[in-house]
């Protein structure tokens, strides 16, 4: 099964050398691309363009961005109960103490800062990829729209976050998600 | 300059295994053990017999322990605004989905789970290490704590 890595990243040049990277060290990756951040935030939400946008598995977050800014998009987020659990990595040339203390203080899973050369950043992207899609245990069951997770995690879940569109169970929950949005 | 590890963790087979692949992995670091949630949070808050502990540059949080287990430690950590900065990283036998998915809802930076051969044990701390300890940008509170007050007055204890 492919990972989903979903890159937010406005220097074509960054993108691409992302691009060839993962595809150098993991062939099983499949890598979308958001070029600021209200088009990352309409991927994640599935909205516009990006209804059928699947659900990444980890996102690699720049700061400096058009439109809306990665502190914006990483405390979107990190404040979206059905978004918190996915892991947000910080890739940034920023390496300002201020912009790796704010990261963490808005739960980035961690920050990495972008090396300037490009040997550098393929052993960076190869050193996200062997921990962050082969050793970390990410939250799997989230993956997609598994609207049964809601059952066991809690009361602070709540059911119209999952956009689950094809029910594997929890009928319930679905059909009061259809009737919520049909009430919009 | 040395690494302030905490460990939290109550099987001393595991403390002593987590020790001795942190002696191999990373000369610099210095591994601390707090044995229950209660003894890590007094360490973190710097109470009691911890009046002296640094801050940790990194944390590897078990989840089940007595007396306050490592959920609840979590919440407290990540909802703390002086603590919630320290990378916490969740290391325990669970491979429960429900708490891989709980630890990622309150803000854990990663979950591993304990692998029972000894060498991918050691492994997996010097991945940990590898990447937190060298990879990864960490935060200095002290630091920027101390870059503040550019005109040489006191930090304001």
């Amino acid at each position: 099964m492919p990972l989903e890595v979903l890159v937010v990243e406005d220097s074509s040049g960054d993108i691409r050398l992302t691009r060839e990277a993962f595809r150098d060290v993991n062939p099983f990756i499949h890598l979308e691309v958001a070029h600021d951040g209200v088009e990352a935030m309409a991927f994640l939400r599935r909205q516009g363009a990006h209804l059928h946008a699947p659900r990444p598995d980890l996102i690699l977050l720049d700061l400096n961005l058009p439109k809306m800014d990665g502190r914006q998009v990483l405390a979107m987020i990190k404040d979206d109960d059905s978004l918190k659990t996915i892991p947000t990595v910080i890739l940034t040339s920023s390496e300002a103490e201020a912009d790796v203390l704010k990261s963490y203080q808005l739960q980035a899973n961690c920050y990495l800062s972008k090396p300037m050369h490009f040997e550098a950043f393929h052993g960076l992207v190869k050193s996200i990829n062997d921990f962050w899609l082969t050793k970390v245990k990410l939250p799997q069951n989230e993956q997609g729209d598994a609207p049964e997770l809601s059952i066991h995690t809690g009361p602070e879940r709540s059911p119209k976050k999952s956009l689950g569109t094809k029910s594997l169970g929890t009928r319930r929950n679905n059909e009061s998600d259809r009737r919520k949005r049909n009430g919009h | 300059m040395a690494l302030e590890v905490l460990l939290v963790e109550d099987s001393p087979g595991d403390v002593r295994l987590t020790k001795e692949a942190f002696r191999t992995a990373n000369n610099n670091v210095r591994l601390h053990v707090a044995t229950d949630g209660v003894d890590a949070m007094a360490f973190l808050n710097q109470e009691g017999a911890y009046a002296n502990a640094p801050r940790p540059d990194l944390t590897l949080l078990d989840l089940n322990m007595p007396r306050m287990d490592g959920r609840e430690v979590l919440a407290r950590i990540k909802n703390d605004d002086s603590l919630k900065t320290i990378p916490t990283v969740i290391l325990t036998t669970s491979t429960a989905d429900e708490d891989i998915v709980s630890s990622y809802r309150l803000h854990a930076n990663c979950y591993f789970s304990k692998p029972v051969q000894l060498e991918d044990f050691e492994s997996l701390v010097k991945t940990i290490n590898d990447f937190w300890l060298t990879v990864a940008k960490l935060p200095h509170e002290d630091l920027t704590a101390a870059v503040v007050p550019k005109d040489g007055k006191s930090l304001g204890e």
